[in-house]
C-alpha cells in the first residue's frame, strides 16, 4: 500500500470535504440556499472524478479493503445522481426549517459517502463500517423534523437497524471464524478449496450465510425484514423517504451482490442454495408488498409498500445470478439496469409528491383529487412515473422488467416470473387508483400548486431518463453490461 | 479441563440470545438499546475467540472487534439522542405507545 492509493478515493474524500465545508459556511451565511448550491457543486465534482475513473482496469486498494472497478463506479454515479436530485428537490422543504439547514445537507452528503464506500467495499470490516456510516446518518435524517411522526419513524428505524446490524455482525463473525479471513476474495479462495460437500455438513457456514442474508435483507427491505419500511417512509421527511427508497436500497443490492457473488458465488453447491433462498424470499416479498399496498390511503405509505414490491422484482435478479452457476452476465446486467430504471422512476414519483405536499400539506391520496386541474404538469409527471412503476410502455419500467425476467426464465425460474407478472397486474390497481383520482375527481379548491425551478428541473430530469431508458435503452444496457462484467472476472 | 474455543462460542451465543430476547420482550426503549449493546458485545467475544484460536498469527478479529466497539458507541449516542427527542414529544419511552403509524 502507498499514499498514492488515496487518489482512487477522490470522489469520497471530495464529498466529505464539501460536507464539512457546508457545516462551516452554515455558521456565516444568512442565505441558506447557498448551502444547497454548494452541496450540489460537491456532488458534481465527485461525479466528475468518478466518470474519469470509469473504464480503468479494476484495482484493489488498501490491502483489498476497497475495489475500484466499473461495478463500484456505476453505483457511485447512481448514488451521486440520486443525492443531487434529492438536494434539488428538498430546497423548498428545508427552507421552512428554522434551524439546522446546513446539517441537513451535510448529513445527506455524509450518508452518500457511506454508501459510496459500501458499494466499493470488499472486506467484511469495510462493509460493516461503511454500512453504519450511511445508516447512522440516515437515522438522524429520518428524525429530522422532530415532530411526533418523525421521531417515531427515527426510533423504529434506529432500533430495527441496530438489531439488523448486530445479526449481520454475528453472521460476519461466523464466516470469519469458518474461513479465518475477512476479505471477500480470500473467503472465496477458501470456500473453493474445500472438498466438495453440502452446506449441511458445514453448519457454521450455513448459519453465517443465513445471518448475512438477514442483515442485508433489512437494508434492501425484503420479507420478513420489511416491517420498518412503511412506518419509516411515512414519518420521515419526504425527500429523505425518496433518498431511502432509492439510494439506500441500491447500495444494499450492490453489497448483497458483491458478498454473495464474489465470496460465496463459486462452488455450485453453495450458489444454488442462496439462489433458491432469494427466489423464495422474492416471491413472498413482492406479494406482501403489492397486496398490502392496495389497502393504503397515505401515498407515502403506499409507495413504501410499492418499494417493497419492487425490491421483490429486483431479487428475481439475485435469484437468477445464484441459479446461473458460474458466470452469466444476463442476470447481473439485468439487475443493474432494473436498479437504474427503478431509481429514476421512484425519484420522479417522490419529487412530484414533494412538490404537491409542499402546498397541500397532506399525504392522503384523497387529497390528490383533481390535481390534474390544479397542477397539470406535476400530475402528468407523477402519472408517467406511476405507469413506469407498473411496467407499461413507453417507460423504463417495461424494459427493465422484460430484461430481468427474461434472464430468470433462461435459468429455470419460470414459476417465479409467473408470480412476478401476476404481481405486476395487482400493482396496476393501486398505482392507477392514484392516477384516476388525480384526473377525474373535482378539486377541493381551485388554488394552483406552485413549485420552484430547482424542483421542476429535478422532476424534468427524472422524467427524461424514464423516457430515454424506455425508448432507447441500448446505451444504458451497454453501461449496465460493462459494470456487470467486472463481477465475473 | 481447559477452556477452548467452544466455551467462548457458547458464551457468545448465550449472550447474543439474551440480547435478542431482551429486544423482543422489553418495552422500554433505553433497555432495548442496552440489549442491542449486549448483542454487539456477544459478537465481539466470538470475533476475538475466533481470532485467537483460528488465526493466532493475525489480529484481524481483534481489529474487527475494536471497529465494532467504536461504531456501537456512535450508534448508542444517536440512539439516546433520538430517545430524548421522542420523550420530549410524548413524555414516554415505552415502545408500545409509539403506535401513531401502523399497517
Amino acid at each position: 500500500m502507498s499514499i498514492s492509493e488515496f487518489r482512487f478515493l477522490a470522489p469520497e474524500l471530495n464529498l466529505l470535504g464539501f460536507a464539512l465545508l457546508v457545516i462551516l459556511i452554515d455558521l456565516f451565511v444568512k442565505q441558506k440556499k447557498v448551502l444547497a448550491g454548494l452541496s450540489i457543486a460537491g456532488l458534481v465534482v465527485s461525479a466528475g472524478f468518478t466518470v474519469v475513473m470509469w473504464g480503468m482496469p479494476a484495482t484493489d486498494i488498501f490491502y483489498r479493503m476497497l475495489a475500484i472497478d466499473n461495478f463500484a463506479l456505476f453505483f457511485k454515479l447512481l448514488l451521486l445522481a440520486a443525492a443531487a436530485l434529492i438536494i434539488l428537490a428538498s430546497q423548498d422543504y428545508v427552507s421552512k426549517f428554522d434551524r439546522f439547514q446546513g446539517e441537513y445537507y451535510a448529513l445527506v452528503l455524509i450518508s452518500a459517502v457511506g454508501m459510496m464506500l459500501l458499494v466499493a467495499a470488499t472486506d467484511l470490516i469495510a462493509i460493516y463500517v461503511a454500512l453504519e456510516l450511511s445508516g447512522i446518518s440516515l437515522y438522524v435524517l429520518a428524525t429530522f423534523l422532530k415532530d411526533k411522526k418523525s421521531t417515531e419513524a427515527g426510533l423504529k428505524y434506529l432500533l430495527l437497524g441496530a438489531v439488523a446490524s448486530a445479526v449481520l455482525l454475528y453472521g460476519m463473525a461466523l464466516v470469519f471464524g469458518f474461513t479465518g479471513r475477512t476479505c471477500l476474495m480470500c473467503i472465496a479462495e477458501y470456500v473453493q478449496g474445500m472438498p466438495g460437500a453440502g452446506l449441511l455438513s458445514n453448519p457454521a457456514l450455513l448459519l453465517g450465510m443465513v445471518l448475512l442474508a438477514a442483515g442485508f435483507g433489512f437494508k434492501i427491505a425484503c420479507f420478513p425484514f420489511q416491517m420498518w419500511v412503511p412506518d419509516v417512509y411515512e414519518g420521515a421527511p419526504t425527500p429523505i423517504t425518496a433518498y431511502l427508497s432509492v439510494a439506500s436500497k441500491a447500495a444494499g443490492f450492490a453489497v448483497v451482490l458483491r458478498v454473495f457473488f464474489v465470496a460465496l458465488g463459486s462452488p455450485e453447491w453453495i450458489s444454488l442454495n442462496w439462489g433458491i433462498l432469494f427466489a423464495v424470499l422474492s416471491a413472498i416479498t413482492m406479494t406482501v408488498g403489492n397486496v398490502v399496498a392496495i389497502l393504503q390511503s397515505n401515498i407515502k405509505r403506499m409507495l413504501g409498500y410499492s418499494s417493497i414490491a419492487q425490491a421483490g422484482y429486483l431479487m428475481v435478479g439475485l435469484a437468477t445470478i445464484g441459479m446461473a452457476i458460474g458466470n452469466d452476465a444476463l442476470g447481473q446486467s439485468g439487475l443493474l439496469f432494473f436498479i437504474m430504471s427503478y431509481a429514476v422512476t421512484n425519484l420522479g414519483a417522490f419529487i412530484a409528491i414533494i412538490a404537491i405536499s409542499n402546498k397541500i400539506k397532506s399525504d392522503e391520496i384523497d387529497d390528490y383529487t383533481g390535481m390534474g386541474k390544479r397542477a397539470p404538469l406535476l400530475a402528468l409527471a407523477l402519472t408517467f412515473c406511476l405507469i413506469s412503476l407498473i411496467g407499461l410502455p413507453p417507460t423504463a419500467g417495461l424494459i427493465a422488467k422484460i430484461y430481468i425476467f427474461s434472464g430468470a426464465v433462461q435459468h429455470g425460474l419460470l414459476w417465479l416470473v409467473i408470480v412476478a407478472v401476476i404481481n405486476s397486474c395487482i400493482s396496476a390497481f393501486y398505482y392507477l387508483r392514484v392516477v384516476k383520482v388525480m384526473w377525474t375527481g373535482e378539486p377541493a379548491s381551485k388554488v394552483k400548486v406552485p413549485s420552484s425551478w430547482a424542483l421542476r428541473i429535478a422532476l424534468a430530469l427524472c422524467c427524461l431518463f424514464v423516457l430515454l431508458l424506455g425508448v432507447i435503452p441500448g446505451g444504458f444496457v451497454g453501461i449496465a453490461e460493462a459494470a456487470a462484467r467486472i463481477l465475473g472476472s | 479441563m481447559s477452556v477452548g474455543l467452544e466455551h467462548y462460542l457458547v458464551l457468545s451465543a448465550v449472550l447474543f440470545s439474551i440480547g435478542l430476547y431482551g429486544v423482543l420482550a422489553k418495552r422500554n426503549a433505553v433497555v432495548i438499546l442496552m440489549c442491542i449493546e449486549i448483542m454487539l458485545n456477544a459478537v465481539n467475544i466470538a470475533l476475538v475467540a475466533f481470532s485467537r484460536y483460528v488465526v493466532p498469527m493475525l489480529l484481524t478479529g481483534q481489529i474487527f472487534a475494536i471497529f465494532v466497539i467504536v461504531v456501537a458507541a456512535a450508534e448508542a449516542a444517536v440512539g439516546i439522542a433520538i430517545i430524548i427527542a421522542i420523550y420530549r414529544n410524548r413524555q414516554s419511552v415505552d415502545v408500545d405507545k409509539f403506535d401513531l403509524m401502523k399497517w
